[in-house]
């Protein structure tokens, strides 16, 4: 694959780019679903081609091709430089890059059990022993499961000398109970909604799950949400569970910190972010306990942002995001580090395949453990709400005010789980919600959590990324307005 | 209808690039080589996308990008079970590889007994979506309309961010029963965003032939909303009557697509469980599912191949007919029509070109003819908080203003609504023409204007 790249390279050298950047990627996914008791997708699917990125008359080209001949390729590295041509028309100054190292390296994420190498049977299987045990709960309608596995390698070549192979394996797995009553269609997932937990591991994720045990639970909460009282609407103690707080971090501080997105490249369509420059080393973001980072290390856990090496060649890196309640970083690349007085990138520079041009995407934007155990906070609050597992989700275009909602609730009375809440939501502004958290659980509650669908882009692109959480509360949250008619 | 272009040059480095694969010779190879392995059923789907787009923001080009794929997708069936593998590889051996892959995904699973046999030869409505114009389109023609944009916004104190697109493709399927369907089409787009300090405004068009899109009055009218968007005041959340513009329309009522499956019914997930045949809607809401409609793109057959029929959705207020796939046509005993993704999936089919009937009010009719209430640009981030109910949630953006005595006076700031789409259609007051609309949230459709009252807004943001 190096010869082509190298090729792709010196193509856009002898054409007079002054950088460029090359991804060869091939990609293999298997998608399996059950729906009531059948199987419903079972497909596999594999893309192999070039993209190649070049730096031109002071400008940005990109092209890409499937035709992983010398010819399509040269033909694919020459588009390319003509494109970053046509865009020095409309520059209004030259891209300036971070300084960054060559790298000659190959890397593998961990995993145990190659999901592609087990036997299809094994994995329908348990897939329909789950859709199973949730159909034997009267009152479900509707019973959905689903696995998914990814195989990716890239091979990166710069033309500053970097060569980069990376492989990673991807699993996900989850189930849904759906029960429709009356007026209402109610729903519970395990281990989380909209596909269930992803991370960087092999098969021996979808083992820890233990599917079977939790399928029946599910259906039940499904079924008996219809008999629930309706979540209050209120001002409140509001408790957290880890997947939602996962998403929470994700929309609030995740997005709100891509350098991309504050200096207005996001403009058009995923929008911008209220953490303008100035902003800083001088924003309250949090509270003092709230500590957040960016960690793509392979340290911080098997995430779907962990990786050895983004995709424009910048080592993985921890950064701080809030320290203590400060704001204290953004996610940056070589293009934008120089504009937050930084002399080298954060290696968040990310694509979704081959015919994507790498952007700034979050890696694993995680909120570190605190301090409590999970009974020890639900003893410490005396009239508080405990929601979990995302059924919405919405954020205003510069990431201010917020709603979610969630599959189920608890009333929390004296110290105590008490009756379950149906259709619970709650909403709020960023800085006021974050800085209203007085308590996070520790590790031992901690996940962290695969966010499979993040779409950030035009042409749009899908990123996994990582959000580690556990357990948390915040005070005087709004909740029930979702459902408020007035 | 139209033919595949047979295989020309490969790819070059200056002007259009043009399509280079046989799609048929693909299609027929597939079959070819499922044949000599003994497979009893073959479909195949080949697509072959040029597409590049060139994407602005702070007045200047700041990504620009250009791709050319193939994408070979198929599905052998054998003994009631059947699985998919798509490839890019279009060399024999990797197409005998992905046959022998679907062989081995399908033998892996139990028997389907709801699995129908493929289905033979369809004949097609002939539709023309293909504009040379828009295949023609080079990066330098892209770059003069953004420096163009850009140019008006540097003169007017203003800051501009947008995409330039351009695209064409073809595709083919056919299957071992003789079923051979081929299409193609080109599609542009263009979207602007304008600021003027902290406020914002928006347009964008989308057709099959670049020429139908007029860039500069797309930047000139987002420009002179963006002026109208500042100093926005602050206002109580609660119930207004609104004037949604045909992109606010479509977003919000995409998310209806899925209800009108007739798979949905079957899962019990629809929000048309136990209503269909009554009177859900007000008497002017009617609804049509319609590729054929000369403002509707795409390919007039389905991911099985079966020819897409018109079907009336909603009439005058009442949810009337489902759209069908194969499967879900025969579990309820009716005739497919045409809207069936394709197989294997769990979701069966929906309706990808809704057309609603619109009215004749013009947006200034609707203005003059409400005493208090807001005209909203467009919508965003619109999620689903109760699926039986409808009820969505999602925010304003781009310009949200506020209407007193039939006058547009002030910009206000942005709301967050929680709206039932079902309350929403019962309370539409006027409409105004069905014109072809593109947002961020769902497919185009073609959607009118909607002035609607008692609109639920629960929370203003911060600008």
């Amino acid at each position: 694959m190096y010869d082509l790249a190298s090729l792709a390279l010196d193509t856009a050298r002898i054409r007079r780019a002054s950088y460029s950047d090359v991804r060869v990627m091939h990609l293999r996914q298997r998608d399996l679903t059950t729906k009531n008791g059948r199987v419903g997708t079972l497909v596999q699917s594999e893309s192999i081609g070039l993209g190649i990125r070049v730096l031109a008359d002071g400008a940005w080209g990109f092209a890409s091709t499937d035709r992983l001949t010398r010819e399509g390729v040269a033909a694919c590295a020459a588009q390319a430089v003509s494109i970053a041509k046509a865009s020095a028309r409309a520059k209004r100054e030259d891209v300036v890059m971070a300084p960054e190292n060559a790298y000659v390296d190959s890397w593998q994420s961990p995993f145990r059990k190659d999901p592609f190498e087990l036997p299809l049977e094994t994995q329908l299987a348990l897939l329909l022993s789950a859709d199973a045990e949730m159909r034997r709960v009267k009152g479900v309608t509707l019973t959905e499961t689903d696995m998914q596995f990814r195989k990716i390698d890239s091979w990166f070549a710069s033309s500053i000398g970097s060569r980069i192979h990376q492989r990673k394996v991807i699993t996900g797995c989850g189930l849904v109970a759906t029960s429709f009553q009356g007026d209402e269609i109610q729903k519970r997932s395990y281990p989380n909604s909209f596909g269930g937990q992803h991370a960087l591991q092999g098969y021996e994720l979808v083992e820890s799950l233990d599917l079977l045990k939790h399928a029946p639970v599910i259906a039940e909460e499904a079924v008996a949400l219809h008999a629930a009282a309706q979540c209050p609407q209120k001002s409140g103690t509001l408790i957290l569970g880890g997947s939602q707080l996962g998403l929470q971090i994700h929309e609030s501080i995740g997005h709100p910190i891509e350098l991309d997105r504050v200096l207005g490249q996001e403009a058009n369509f995923a929008g911008t972010s209220f953490l303008t420059l100035d902003q800083l080393n001088n924003l309250r973001y949090a509270s003092d306990i709230v500590n957040v980072v960016a960690d793509a290390r392979l340290e911080h856990g098997p995430g779907l942002g962990t990786f050895a090496y983004d995709d424009e060649g910048v080592p993985a890196q921890c950064t701080d995001i809030i320290k203590s309640g400060q704001f204290r970083g953004y996610l940056s690349n070589r293009e934008t580090a120089h504009l937050i007085g930084l002399n080298r990138s954060s290696g968040t520079m990310r694509t979704e395949s081959w015919n994507r041009l790498p952007i700034i995407r979050m890696t694993n934007v995680s909120l570190q453990p605190g301090t409590w155990t999970f009974e020890d906070l639900l003893a410490d609050t005396d009239d508080g709400v405990l929601m979990e597992t995302n059924r919405s989700w919405s954020i205003d275009d510069r990431r201010y005010q917020f709603q979610f909602s969630t599959e189920i609730g608890w009333e929390i009375k004296g110290g105590r789980r008490g009756q379950m809440l149906k259709n619970p939501s709650y909403s709020g502004i960023t800085t006021e919600f974050w800085n209203s958290c007085d308590a996070i659980c520790n590790r031992e509650h901690w996940t962290l959590w695969g966010t499979p669908n993040c779409g950030k882009g035009q042409p749009m692109q899908t990123m996994g990324t990582g959000h580690g959480a556990s357990p948390s509360r915040f005070h005087n949250v709004r909740i029930g307005a979702a459902f408020s008619k007035q | 209808m139209t033919a595949a272009p047979k295989s020309s040059s490969a790819a070059v480095a200056r002007g259009p690039a043009t399509f280079d694969r046989d799609l048929r010779g693909i299609v027929d190879t597939v079959l070819r080589l499922a044949k000599s392995f003994g497979v009893a059923e073959t479909e195949v789907h080949v697509d072959e996308t040029i597409s590049a787009l060139t994407r602005f923001a702070n007045n200047a080009i700041h990504q620009n990008v250009a791709e050319h794929t193939v994408s070979v997708s198929l599905r052998t069936q054998i003994e009631q079970r059947t699985a998919r593998v798509t490839t890019n590889r279009t060399d024999e051996d990797s197409l005998r590889a992905a046959i022998e892959a679907t062989l081995s995904l399908a033998s892996s699973q139990p028997k389907n007994s709801n699995l129908l046999a493929m289905p033979g030869m369809q004949k097609y409505r002939t539709v023309n979506r293909y504009a040379k114009q828009t295949a023609a389109l080079t990066p330098e023609d892209r770059a003069r309309a953004v420096r163009r944009a850009c140019d008006l916004a540097v003169k007017r104190g203003q800051n501009a961010a947008g995409i330039f697109s351009c695209a064409q493709s073809q595709s083919a399927i056919g299957n071992s029963r003789g079923l051979l369907a081929t299409y193609r089409d080109t599609h542009a787009v263009f979207s602007v965003t304008i600021q003027e300090g902290t406020a914002a405004s928006w347009a964008k068009e989308n057709a099959a032939n670049v020429g139908q899109i007029d860039t500069q009055q797309l930047v000139r009218r987002a420009s002179e909303k963006a002026h109208r968007a500042k100093d926005a005041l602050e206002l109580s959340p609660g119930r207004y009557t609104v004037i949604l513009e045909p992109a606010a329309v479509l977003d919000l009522v995409g998310f209806l697509f899925y209800d009108f499956a007739a798979t949905a019914l079957q899962d019990q997930r629809s929000c048309f469980n136990d209503r269909l045949g009554k009177q859900l809607f007000g008497k002017n809401i009617t609804i049509e599912d319609n590729v054929y409609h000369p403002l509707q793109l795409g390919a007039p057959y389905d991911g099985e191949g079966i020819p897409r029929q018109r079907v009336l959705l909603v009439n005058r207020g009442v949810p009337t007919n489902l759209v069908y796939s194969r499967s879900s046509a025969k579990a309820a005993k009716k005739r497919p029509t045409g809207h069936g993704f394709v197989l294997p999936n769990e979701y069966g089919e929906a309706p990808m070109n809704l057309v609603f009937s619109g009215g004749k009010a013009s947006l200034q009719e609707m203005i003059a003819s409400t005493g208090r209430g807001l005209l909203v640009t467009r919508l965003w981030y619109i999620r689903e908080v109760d699926p039986y109910e409808k009820i969505m949630t999602g925010m304003t953006r781009d310009g949200l203003f506020l209407i007193e005595k039939g006058q547009v006076v002030s910009a206000v700031r942005n709301f967050r609504f929680n709206q039932s789409i079902l309350e929403m259609l019962r309370n539409v007051e006027l409409m105004g023409p069905a014109v072809r609309a593109t947002g961020e949230e769902a497919f185009e459709m073609v959607v009118p204007a909607m002035k609607v009252r008692d609109f639920h807004f629960s929370e203003a943001t911060k600008f």
